[in-house]
């Protein structure tokens, strides 16, 4: 897929509970063809202490407005910078980067797409091409409390949407891993993104159960585009790069001790 | 237009413009940013004898205008490079230049022989960097009678266009260069990452897994501008110039500061269509003063 340097417009950018920006972003030209899974990455422009850009998963495509969403939870310097963000500002992208989910994967089966605190960004977009394709998608999201639950609106617009808490004010108590549906229903794909141990716990169930199971990886990265190598992950094969190889993974190709 | 050739020891580059080894893949990673043909030379990253798994993640420190490295080296060998990596640089029409690196003078020997027998590949940049394992681990490039051996050696089996690369983290960088030039490099290329640290206060911890690692971007400016324009005076060969470029009036002022060349390193994770930006920049700048060509400005200060 061709990659592009952009500079998209600020449509709108909010705060949308929990630390967190919907920043809905308008192309000046026709949006380039975008996987579920792939990411940005960001120019942070007047903040002298950010050098390099900053990989943001594509939270959502919106194909008529010709916009693409990005969720960022403000967790430091850039991330804070990207709040400050008004309408009608520019933000230079490189665009899309990185494997994405794999689709065709999920065609025909029972999916479940998984996603804890900002982790839940790419599953919209996931969520809504699944749906696209023909597969009805089942989100259990995971949040510490009610009010950290991100676009719960959007997801119940697009499937079934199951939710944990920790603190039970909202869906199940516990984390996503105890939420009864995983012992009631059988699942044949499980896609997950959100910390890693969330990410871990899931794909150590879905190996127990033997369901195929993809994960989405956060390294820190550089270029995002192969060619600094800072953002390897151990794999099968030795290290590879999250950035092009990634940022999603089957779980059998990683070395992960689940 | 001005005439922005420029040699740098035998290869003639058809603008001053390179990317610096290990920020810019093989070049084909930035295919859909810059027409490649457009850059001056393309150092592909550092190819050793043998494959390379490199350092533990995590490899990466942000600092300020800066970041810190520990990559080590990971690459998947010259043989590698040879049959699969190659093949797709051909048809390119810019010098593609291969940076070597290794772990004793023997892994540089035979991984240069093997690079001089490629037709389309005219130079090789030999990276010393690296920590010569059979004495001690202290870096090559930190040493004269260490740079004179393996300068020399590689010298013996590579025919073409031998550009040493030297490291920063020495206390006379001019005497390095001199012993290189003495040994048979046809040109020197510097700096190489300084190395640097980071600590997460926080955490308690060291950022990246090895501790310390190598500094680059635009924080090393400076210092780098200050060692090119030491080295230009103290040597004859021609000197390729880089660490911090992040724009056309950085290259500038390398070039003004005696180097032939530049290279274009970090920038090109932030912007990656930098390096035909600054090509076009050094033409506008040489219009604009009503220079007819690059040579004219360099190692005019
Ligand atoms: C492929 C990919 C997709 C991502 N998608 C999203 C997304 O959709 N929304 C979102 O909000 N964030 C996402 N992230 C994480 C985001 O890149 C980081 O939060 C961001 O780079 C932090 O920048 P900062 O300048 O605000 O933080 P800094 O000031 O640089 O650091 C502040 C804190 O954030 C931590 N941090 C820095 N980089 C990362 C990282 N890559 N992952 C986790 N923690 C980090 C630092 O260790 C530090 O504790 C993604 C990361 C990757 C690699
Ligand atoms: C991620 C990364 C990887 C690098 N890998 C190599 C390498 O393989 N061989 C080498 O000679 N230099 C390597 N370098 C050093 C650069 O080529 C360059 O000398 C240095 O970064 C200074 O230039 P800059 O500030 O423009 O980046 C690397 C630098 C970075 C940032
Ligand atoms: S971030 Fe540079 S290779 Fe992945």
């Amino acid at each position: 897929m061709k990659k592009h340097i952009i500079d998209f417009e600020v449509s709108s950018n909010e705060e949308v509970g929990n630390n967190a920006i919907l920043m809905k972003l308008h192309c000046p030209t026709p949006l380039p063809e975008i996987k579920p899974g792939q990411f940005v990455e960001v120019r942070i422009d007047n903040e002298p202490n950010v050098f390099l850009r900053r990989p943001i998963s594509i939270n959502y495509i919106d194909k008529k407005a010709n916009e693409m969403w990005l969720l960022v939870q403000k967790v430091g310097k850039g991330t804070n910078k990207l709040g400050t963000l008004q309408k009608g500002d520019t933000l230079n992208c490189v665009v899309p980067l990185g494997n994405g989910f794999d689709t065709k994967a999920a065609q025909g089966k029972k999916v479940l797409l998984v996603g804890g605190g900002v982790g839940v960004a790419p599953m919209l977009m996931l969520g809504s091409t699944l749906k696209e394709e023909g597969t009805e998608p089942t989100f259990l999201l995971g949040a510490r409390t009610k009010n950290m639950l991100l676009e719960k609106e959007l997801f119940e617009q697009t499937g079934r949407l199951l939710v944990t808490t920790e603190d039970g004010s909202l869906g199940e108590k516990g984390f996503v891993t105890n939420h009864s549906v995983l012992s009631n229903e059988k699942f044949d794909k499980i896609y997950v993104c959100g910390p890693t141990p969330m990410m871990k716990a899931v794909a150590g169930y879905a190996k127990k159960a033997g369901i195929d199971c993809e994960v989405s990886l956060e390294n820190k990265m550089a270029c995002g585009l192969g060619a600094c190598l800072c953002c390897v992950t151990e794999t099968q094969e030795g290290h590879k790069c999250v950035c092009t190889d990634g940022p999603v993974f089957n779980i059998n190709e990683l070395t992960w001790q689940i | 237009m001005a005439d922005l050739t420029t040699n740098i020891g035998g290869l003639t580059l058809k603008n001053p413009v390179m990317t610096a080894s290990g920020t810019f893949g093989f070049g084909l990673e930035f295919a859909d940013f810059v027409d490649l043909n457009e850059i001056g030379g393309i150092i592909v990253k550092g190819t050793t004898l043998h494959k390379r798994e490199g350092n533990p993640y995590p490899r990466l420190a942000e600092t300020p205008q800066g970041m810190i490295n520990a990559v080590g080296l990971q690459n998947k060998g010259v043989d590698y490079f040879i049959e699969h990596t190659n093949p797709q640089l051909k048809n390119l029409s810019t010098e593609v230049i291969v940076n070597v690196a290794g772990h004793s003078i023997d892994d540089y020997t035979a991984c240069a022989e093997k690079i001089n027998a490629l037709d389309n590949i005219h130079a090789i940049e030999l990276n010393i960097s690296c920590p010569n394992v059979k004495e001690g681990g202290m870096s090559f490039g930190t040493s004269v009678p260490m740079v004179e051996k393996v300068v020399g050696a590689v010298r013996k089996v590579y025919k073409k266009t031998l550009i040493v690369k030297l490291t920063p983290n020495v206390t006379d960088i001019a005497e390095i260069a001199k012993a290189a030039e003495g040994a048979g490099a046809d040109s020197v290329s510097l700096i190489n990452t300084l190395m640097g640290m980071a600590i997460d206060a926080e955490k308690r911890k060291p950022i990246i897994s090895t501790i310390t690692g190598g500094l680059s971007g635009a924080c090393v400016k400076p210092v780098a501008l200050r060692m090119v324009w030491q080295v230009a005076k103290a040597v004859k060969i021609p000197v390729v110039g880089l660490g911090g470029i992040m724009n056309a009036t950085d290259a500038i002022e390398f070039l003004l500061a005696g180097a032939s060349a530049v290279e274009i390193g970090t920038a090109n994770f932030i912007d990656p269509a930098i390096t035909v930006k600054v090509a076009n920049g050094i033409n506008e700048y040489l219009d604009r003063h009503g220079f007819k060509s690059v040579k004219d400005i360099i190692g005019v200060i």
